[in-house]
């Protein structure tokens, strides 16, 4: 599926990630989670391309995507939802999915079943998205990237600062993605959260994954969360 | 009616000046030479095609822009996207790219003004005034072009992408959205409309090497009072100024009205320096 191998990058002299290994599967949750500065964030413009990679090689089964340009990655089915939203602010609620459905030819099919996914976003086709609500603009986010028909979806921090029904509502659109095939990869720092829906944890450090685990049998007093987190 | 023609075309060069700012973050100092392009190449045109007037300067209106839009998609390949779109940097490329062809007009054109003859020549006699039809056409013509390229922008892909890479260029390539592409398009788009300000002005002022000058300070004028980035602020804008640059040049004197134009722009940076209808920014 989704595979990353030796993987350096960063900004300008500046160098994030080192030497990085992960992979994510189909039909799987992978959480990643790490202390600020980490890379997490990097890790995920990485694989979009928007951070290209210096040294190793990105692969989604087996196309090599950091041989890409950033625009080209998302055609081959990876969606991505960035850390604070990056909606298309002054576009329409509808403008922002169109821009979604565009990416990869989808049509009304694709965008009827956003809809039915997040109805909220029915109501508001014609808003600005910049106007709505916290959680209104992370269902739209999300919406935008589902847009896609994804087979490898991106999520950095989905949950920050939103209010405890809504984190249950996008949790619980993650899981139905991930019956249906679609390997998710989120970036996530609470470890209850993690816990409910990761099958694998990557914990991150300088750079790196320094340890990749199955969540099943994992605990929330686990000592990689405080080890690698601090909680 | 000067005034009102000024306006039209003020429109449509500040407009082009304004899109690119928008969209690429790049402050072109070469927008008036664009105009001036526009303008010249018209005078080539019409001459080499010859024919009743009217035809020739349909031609021009056609293909003169078109020419300038391709030349300005050039020029952003060659120079602007060697920079990454740096502001700084493209600020002086730009000034560069403006001395690039104005020499470059005075080598293949000359120093000399020459006027293209207008398509048709009569006037409408009102109860009150004649007026020129032509410069009514001007206005007429102006109008349609900035309804269109609004609707361009509000109802098309194209204009969909435009304005999303406007807001977030990163976030724009995690949709496939191909920027370097869209930053070419919006510069020849740019271009592309001072050019058609430059066919419309052409048979009622000549084409000159230099004549680049005074669209590009309007243009800049327009697009600060309007608001950067703003297509409704610069357009009101181009009417106020165009309109008010007219009648102080026809009852005072011309270097009056860019006195107070520059006094105006001044006024709006220390008072208000988003422009009067510019978003303010974080």
């Amino acid at each position: 599926m989704l595979r990353l191998e030796g993987v350096s990058a960063g900004y300008g002299a500046v160098t994030v990630l080192r030497d990085l290994t992960f992979e994510a599967r189909a039909g799987e949750i992978t959480c990643v989670m790490g202390r600020n500065g980490a890379g997490k964030s990097t890790l995920m413009k990485c694989i979009m391309g928007l951070v290209p990679a210096t040294r190793g090689t990105v692969t989604l089964d087996g196309t090599a995507l950091h041989a890409l340009p950033a625009h080209r990655v998302p055609l081959h089915g990876i969606a991505y939802v960035p850390q604070g939203r990056r909606l298309f602010g002054p576009l329409t609620v509808a403008e922002n999915l169109g821009i979604g459905l565009m990416t990869r030819g989808m049509g009304e099919e694709t965008r009827e079943r956003v809809l039915t996914l997040f109805p909220r976003l029915r109501e508001r086709l014609d808003q600005v998205s910049s106007t709505l609500s916290g959680g209104e603009q992370q269902m739209l986010a999300i919406g935008r990237a589902l847009c896609l028909e994804p087979k490898v979806l991106l999520l950095d921090e989905p949950t920050e600062g939103l209010q405890p029904s809504m984190i249950a509502l996008i949790r619980d659109v993650v899981v139905q993605l991930k019956e249906t095939g679609v390997a998710t990869v989120l970036v996530e720092q609470r470890p209850d959260a993690v816990l409910r829906m990761a099958d694998r944890i990557a914990f991150m450090a300088g750079g790196r994954v320094a340890e990749m685990v199955e969540a099943r049998g994992l605990t929330a007093d686990a000592p990689q969360f405080m080890a690698y987190v601090g909680v | 009616m000067e005034s009102a023609v000024t306006a039209a075309t003020l429109a449509l060069t500040a407009v082009g000046l304004s899109l690119v700012f928008g969209v690429m973050r790049v402050v072109n100092v070469a927008h008036g030479e664009f105009f001036m392009l526009g303008a010249v190449s018209a005078w080539f045109i019409t001459t080499w095609v010859g024919g009743p007037a009217w035809a020739s300067f349909l031609v021009a209106l056609a293909v003169a822009p078109l020419f300038v839009a391709a030349l300005a998609a050039l020029a952003d390949r060659i120079v602007l996207k060697r920079l990454d779109y740096e502001p700084e940097a493209t600020i002086v490329a730009t000034i560069g790219l403006m001395y690039i062809f104005q020499q470059a007009a005075l080598s293949f054109y000359g120093p000399q003004a020459m006027p293209v003859e207008p398509p048709f020549n009569f006037r409408i006699q009102l109860p009150w005034f004649g007026y020129s039809a032509y410069k009514l056409s001007v206005i007429l013509f102006a109008t349609l072009v900035l309804i269109g390229v609004w609707l361009f922008l509000t109802r098309t892909k194209a204009g969909l992408v435009m304005r999303a890479t406007q807001v977030d260029r990163e976030t724009a390539q995690a949709f496939g959205i191909d920027v370097d592409r869209v930053y070419a398009g919006v510069f020849a788009l740019g271009a592309g409309l001072a050019a058609i300000a430059a066919v419309l002005i052409v048979p009622i002022q000549q084409a000159h090497y230099l004549m680049g000058h005074d669209p590009l300070l309007l243009a800049f004028i327009t697009v600060i009072v309007g608001g950067l980035g703003s297509l409704r602020g610069t357009i009101i804008a181009a009417v106020f100024i165009g309109l008010s640059d007219g009648l102080i040049a026809f009852f005072w004197s011309p270097t009056l009205a860019k006195i107070l134009a520059t006094l105006l722009v001044a006024m709006v940076l220390v008072f208000r320096p988003q422009g009067l209808f510019g978003a303010k920014q974080a």
